[in-house]
């Protein structure tokens, strides 16, 4: 993102999230994410290797680190997409170890792709109504009886309307998805996140891809998660992003965490510096942040960070 | 060349058992490949177990017809659970060998000498027809007109098989405009991306087998009942005769398998009469009858190869829904 | 995982009744004699009276087929072939006890058990053998199987030709490439059509025929693979185009050689007995030697040439290799020529194994090809190398438990229960399964 975007306005940030010092593993006053000696290995390689981690409830965090810090492999593994060597987890007091990832979403914690998995040949609103959770028309014998699901359907189409209009869509509902611009994709995968009425939305790297127009949009559409409730973890290498919507920001380098705090504190945390923001001073921004397109090769696989 | 005798085989073809038998198939390979993404090349295996199913029924356990053909269809569905609790979590091209590798196994269980007694071995099975022919409730003669003309017991094979068609489109119809088509299709596209929605992927994907692979096991019943079960017939070769039906038609719809069959057999009835007349004629010097009946399959490979890479989305299908796994 | 171990219990149970009813059910007395119209028949019989139940095998000509005797003692297989040679070798095991097969007066033959058929041109010969007290020629279990695994080894060897080369051309361009035993057959039948046809050497046709098979490499990728890449065509359509171009080339060989088994110069040699059991004709040596020269050779080019290197980088990375300014295009199209080259090689020797040429015969080695590849890790060129080996071994070695006639099947088999337990293969890397 360039240095001339003009800065949002400043909605007030949640304070208050830790008990005791900011340092790696702090307790958290109210946590909805307790993680515990999570490792994670490929090959010789230790891609994550967090110790004691607590995602604070009500609050947007941010997950920053350099490329290759284990960010998007921590968010695999917290949401089901990827087995972790050793460790445990829980979820508003559910336990997520071993608990595969469409049951991770129905307990209401959802996630979205660092590429964007907009479902191209599936209509907007196909894409929308495929969000909502507990359809009746979904179960193999009840979908061959419409008047059983037909009901349903429609109060998913009104709530997918409501949600397509505030994400400005509801123009391009009949349209397929592939049809849209890598910003609106985005914007569509997180209203059809939204669909599933989560607790907790993951965003793997919002901002990647998005043309600048479209940011402003989308950043406003991060706080309102967090005023309609929910919590929001998100993984970003956008220091203006960080900056100004988290409210509680952890470091990673080398799949450990090795800071934790308030985004201003944290930003001026020597670690931090030498960790990530030295690590960053020769390398192109653009492939940091995932700005260019993977070439065409890795696309399905590149949802999972390598080495 | 006798025209009218050509143009007649051609119009018969179109209610023909193997036309039938063909839709079913193609059918159910939609329903695998077209809307849930799932790369079976073990459609002919799928096809041997309905027939295998219906005779062996017969023959070895003495059912009356219509239980024999429910034996079919549900040693079928334990064949698509078989193959698919394995490998539906696996990389697509591996359910594509597995299911190329399961289909060739069956065969050669089919074709080995060690099962003689119950698979009739390389001879197949036949003679099973008493019950199925009892149960005929038209009186006998012969009935139709023009090019339509048959005998009570073949109207009988084809009525059945009309019937099981359109069950068999009702339901893939009902199926894929329902919200659990929705969650079949999205899957097709990018199956994270549903996980990620909390849906059973798995689940789906493995219904979608058994409700494919019963629905071309019924295809190869109705394949079966007007005549008998040879072992030579299900080879790799008739899967992809049957995804080259499908792709003509367009592999994600629910009518274009039915009319990609059609064409496909009135074409190789055409070419398998008017080559062989067009050689007798004298019009193909260089050609004997043998090689101009080879000729029609050899169109058919190029045929396909052409669908592929010039109307990928087939007959039917819509350009912007063109369907092909990634 | 419950599914898991209940799918192998099923697996094992469907095996267990493979074995059991291969060795406990009756075989018909009569086999394939309306599918072909030549036939070996026999009658064995003790002091005059028939003995049922006695198996015999008649191998030769692509024909390995098992009949037992009927009420009457009577047998009799259908073969494709007159004026060809077939073995009949009688099962002593199925004799009563004390009982087995016994050289005429004064003949000195070690194996009676086992006699050359010829089928003249009438197309009928009759195979008796004498029967009486005496000791039976049975090859001991440990002889069966060094003899099984040198055979497994020459066909796995073989194999390997043709499976390095579908694997490198799915590693450089993510194509499964379903023509490829088409591309076999091509070396086989232009073999025979220089050789037979043309009237050339052998040791001239063969090699006719592999530069042919490399120009044909080289125009399907000039002609069809490279215009679809710049298409962008995705991987799945190319497979079915590949499909598309594996029936039409199989059919054309149809067109031009018909349905019968044609056999290459030499392929009636006689075998040389080398030890124990096993025994091979000069030709089955030669190419037990060109399989593993060319193997070796290249192995060779794989890891220390320039564009062997490049190849492996493209089969890791495309579009790094390509950023990194490797000519992909000019590898893949080398990658074609020799993978087509190859497949042309595994396709004459292939010919000799069989024995014969047939139409389909690239049809039946592509199911083994892709069982290799995937047991060696999708796309890893050594491990195909290895895949083909294991396939050769299993196909060979499990004749001793089950019946000939299932041996393709087994290698299959095998690969559906190792894709439960290492979905990656023998050699494959576990991350690159989604």
């Amino acid at each position: 993102m360039s240095s001339d975007l003009t800065a949002p306005v400043a909605r007030e940030k949640t304070t208050g999230l830790h008990i005791g010092d900011a340092k790696p593993g702090v307790a958290k006053t109210d946590p909805i994410i307790i993680a515990d000696g999570v490792r994670r290995t490929f090959g010789g390689l230790t891609a994550v290797d967090v110790e004691h981690l607590e995602i604070p409830r009500g609050a947007i965090t941010a997950l920053i680190g350099p490329n290759g810090a284990g960010k998007t492999t921590l968010f695999n593994l917290l949401t089901g997409f990827d087995k972790p060597d050793s460790g445990a987890w829980t979820f508003e007091g559910h336990s997520l170890s071993g608990v595969p990832a469409y049951k991770v979403a129905r307990l209401g914690q959802v996630r979205t792709f660092q590429l964007t998995k907009a479902l191209g040949l599936l209509t907007v609103l196909d894409n929308m109504k495929l969000g909502a959770k507990g359809q009746v028309g979904e179960r193999f014998w009840q979908s061959l009886f419409p008047f059983l699901w037909r009901k349903q359907d429609h109060q998913i189409e009104e709530r997918a309307f409501e949600l397509l209009k505030k994400f400005k869509l509801d123009e391009k509902s009949d349209d397929f998805a592939a049809s849209l611009s890598g910003g609106q994709r985005k914007l569509l995968e997180m209203a059809r996140a939204l669909m599933s009425e989560p607790r907790l939305v993951m965003l793997d790297e919002p901002m990647a891809g998005v043309n600048p127009a479209l940011t402003q949009s989308l950043l406003e559409h991060i706080l309102d998660l967090k005023d309609e409730g929910m919590t929001v973890l998100f993984v970003e290498h956008d220091m203006h992003m960080v900056r100004h919507i988290a409210d509680w920001v952890v470091v990673m380098a080398e799949g450990r965490v090795v800071a934790e705090g308030d985004p201003i504190s944290v930003m001026k945390n020597p670690e931090v510096v030498d960790a990530y923001l030295g690590a960053h001073q020769e390398i192109d921004l653009g492939v940091v942040t995932g700005r260019y397109p993977a070439a065409d090769a890795g696309k399905n696989k590149a949802s999972k960070e390598s080495k | 060349m006798d025209w009218i005798q050509i143009l007649s085989n051609s119009a018969s073809s179109i209610i023909s058992p193997a036309t039938l038998a063909y839709a079913l198939a193609a059918l159910g390979l939609a329903v695998h490949f077209g809307f849930a993404g799932l790369l079976n090349m073990g459609i002919a295996g799928f096809m041997a177990i309905g027939a295998y199913g219906y005779a062996i029924g017969i023959l070895t356990f003495g059912l009356p017809w219509w239980a024999a053909a429910l034996l079919g269809l549900v040693a079928s569905a334990v064949f698509a659970l078989i193959l698919g609790i394995p490998t539906l979590r696996l990389r697509g091209d591996y359910l594509a060998i597995v299911t190329i590798a399961a289909a060739e196994v069956l065969r050669l269980l089919f074709l080995t000498t060690a099962f003689d007694k119950v698979t009739g071995s390389a001879d197949g099975l036949f003679g099973y027809h008493a019950s199925f022919r009892a149960s005929n409730p038209i009186p006998e003669g012969t009935y139709g007109f023009g090019p339509w003309e048959y005998r009570e017991v073949d109207w009988w094979v084809r009525i059945l098989g009309i019937i099981a068609l359109i069950l068999a489109i009702i339901t893939v119809w009902r199926l894929m405009a329902s919200p659990w088509g929705r969650v079949l299709k999205g899957i097709r596209e990018d199956e994270e991306a549903v996980r990620a929605l909390g849906k059973n992927v798995f689940g789906y994907k493995l219904t979608a087998l058994v409700v494919g692979g019963v629905i071309a096991a019924a295809g190869g019943i109705v394949y079966a009942l007007p005549s008998s079960v040879n072992p030579g017939v299900y080879v790799t070769s008739l899967t992809f005769f049957v995804y080259t039906a499908l792709l003509l038609g367009g592999a994600a719809t629910v009518f274009g398998p039915v009319i990609g069959s059609l064409i496909f057999w009135v074409l190789q009835t055409v070419l398998g009469n008017v080559l062989p007349a067009a050689v007798q004629a004298g019009y193909l010097p260089f050609m004997t009858s043998i090689q101009a009946q080879t000729l029609k399959f050899i169109l058919v490979g190029i045929a396909l190869m052409l669908i592929v890479i010039f109307r990928p989305q087939g007959i039917l299908g819509n350009k912007k829904e063109l369907t092909f796994v990634k | 995982m419950p599914t898991l171990a209940l799918i192998v219990a099923f697996l094992a149970t469907m095996l267990a009744f493979t074995f059991l009813a291969g060795v406990g059910s009756a075989s018909a007395d009569e086999i394939d004699t309306d599918k072909y119209q030549y036939r070996i028949s026999g009658n064995v019989q003790l002091d005059g009276k028939p003995l049922e139940n006695i198996a015999l095998t008649i191998a030769g000509n692509g024909v390995d087929t098992t009949v037992k005797t009927d009420k009457n003692g009577q047998w009799a297989v259908g073969v494709p072939e007159k004026n060809a040679t077939y073995t009949v070798a009688l099962d002593e095991n199925t004799l009563p006890t004390g009982i087995a097969v016994v050289n005429d007066a004064d003949a000195t033959d070690e194996t009676p058990n086992i006699k050359d058929a010829e089928v003249g041109p009438g197309g009928r010969v009759t195979v008796n053998f004498f029967i009486g007290e005496g000791e039976r020629h049975v090859t001991s279990f440990a002889d069966q199987l060094v003899e099984r695994i040198v055979n497994g080894l020459r066909f796995g060897l073989m194999l390997a030709l043709a499976a390095v080369g579908i694997s490198l051309v799915y590693g450089t361009t993510g194509l499964s490439n379903f023509a490829h035993g088409e591309m076999v057959t091509f070396g086989a039948v232009m073999t025979l059509v220089f050789s037979r046809g043309v009237g050339l050497p052998i040791y001239l046709a063969v090699p006719i025929a592999l530069v042919l098979s490399g120009f044909i490499g080289y125009v399907m990728d000039a002609g069809l693979w490279r215009p679809l890449r710049r298409r962008r065509t995705g991987i799945v359509q190319l497979m079915i185009v590949s499909i598309g171009l594996s029936l039409a080339a199989r059919y054309t060989f149809q067109y031009f050689i018909g349905g019968s088994t044609t056999q290459l110069v030499g392929a009636d040699q006689r075998p040389i007995q080398l030890f124990g059991s096993v025994s091979m004709s000069i030709i089955d040596m030669v190419s037990v030697v060109i399989s593993i020269v060319v193997i070796v050779a290249f192995a060779m080019w794989l890891l220390f040439t320039r564009i062997g290197k490049a190849t492996r980088a493209i089969s890791d990375n495309p579009s790094l290799a390509a950023a990194s300014g490797i000519d992909v295009d000019r590898v893949v199209r080398i990658v074609w020529i020799i993978s087509s080259a190859l497949a042309g090689l595994a396709g004459v020797l292939y010919a000799y194994y069989r024995p014969g040429i047939k139409w389909d015969m690239g049809a039946e080695f592509l199911l083994l090809l892709f069982a290799a590849v995937t047991l060696g890790g999708l796309g890893t060129a050594f491990g195909a190398l290895i895949g083909a080996v294991v396939i050769g071994l299993i196909v060979e070695v499990s004749t001793l438990w089950i019946p000939a006639d299932l041996k393709f099947a087994a290698p299959l088999l095998v690969l559906i229960i190792i894709l439960l337990f290492r979905p990656q293969g023998i050699l494959g890397r576990r991350e690159r399964v989604g």
